[in-house]
């Protein structure tokens, strides 16, 4: 804290405050979220993507993934230690146990992935409207609860 | 300038007035978050500045406004998995700058993807200080 030429000393103590409460407030989100683990996933991960559905992926994956989100496809996805080790225990406690680890973890290079979508022309998943394989959302309006039917799929222009 | 200094003033009131304790350990405005990063830094929030770091990449790929959008009182998209994201800016989204907690995390990822490294006190102050300025 220096050199605040022209700020107030009561802004100052009031600022040095706010960045004071940090640890306590990071201790208070561990309280009811702790309880529902789906829902700590849904806020830290469905921020940037649809929260996919744990069973989309198998055990194995999830650890991989949980363990190095500081890399995640090309993006820093970093979580605090107490989050990353309730979305491990949760992602992998709810995949798909028997199912086989897609390449590179990703389930859109699953075999029953591409099985499913095989009807779709490929041009689809370049539209801007869908802009990628892995945006569920675009045409499946229940991704977010998990509802892949194909009843609820609408595939955007 | 001026109306970094109205925030950080409007900052000390709110927290002094609703608190009665010298600190407040519960929601922050995005007022508050900005006299907390000025506080940091080694000079005042310079807005202009702000939109200048937004816009521009910083030898990456992206910039903040690649997914945030140009102009953040509208929706932005992700880049990568195109899934909306919803205006940054506090004039057009209420949630926004709420909680240091949360907006810490989200400067330290998006600030290692796009400027490939964590961002400094003067810098948050400088965005937040323009995302402050914009209205819908």
């Amino acid at each position: 804290m220096i050199m605040n030429a022209g700020i107030p000393d009561v802004v100052l103590t009031v600022a040095a405050c706010l960045f004071a409460v940090g640890p306590a407030r990071a201790g208070a989100a561990q309280g009811p979220a702790a309880a529902d683990p789906a829902a700590t996933y849904r806020q830290e991960c469905g921020a940037c993507h649809v929260a996919f559905a744990p069973r989309l992926l198998p055990p194995a994956s999830w650890n991989a993934l949980t363990a190095n989100l500081p890399q995640h496809f090309g993006t820093d996805a970093s979580v605090d230690p107490v989050i990353q080790k309730r979305l491990a225990d949760w992602l992998a406690s709810q995949g798909a146990a028997g199912r086989a680890r897609p390449q590179g973890d990703r389930i859109t290079l699953s075999p029953w992935f591409r099985h499913e979508h095989s009807e779709l022309p490929a041009g689809v998943w370049f539209r801007q409207s869908v802009k990628s394989a892995s945006n569920c959302g675009a045409c499946h309006q229940g991704a977010d609860s998990g509802v892949f039917d194909e009843h609820d799929v609408r595939i955007p222009r | 300038m001026i109306k970094s200094r109205i925030a950080l003033a409007a900052a000390a009131s709110t927290v002094l007035a609703s608190s009665g304790a010298a600190c407040r350990a519960e929601a922050a405005t995005p007022a508050d978050l900005l006299a907390g990063y000025a506080a940091h830094s080694a000079r005042a929030p310079d807005a202009e500045q702000g939109r200048s770091f937004f816009a521009t990449p910083h030898g990456r790929d992206w910039s903040c406004a690649t997914c945030h959008g140009a102009n953040p009182v509208a929706e932005g998209r992700h880049a990568a998995t195109g899934k909306p994201i919803l205006p940054l800016a506090p004039g057009a989204n209420p949630t926004r700058f709420m909680d240091l907690d949360k907006a810490e995390k989200w400067f330290r990822r998006n600030c290692r993807d796009v400027v490939g490294r964590t961002c400094t006190d003067a810098e948050k102050a400088d965005v937040l200080a323009w995302l402050i300025t914009l209205k819908p």
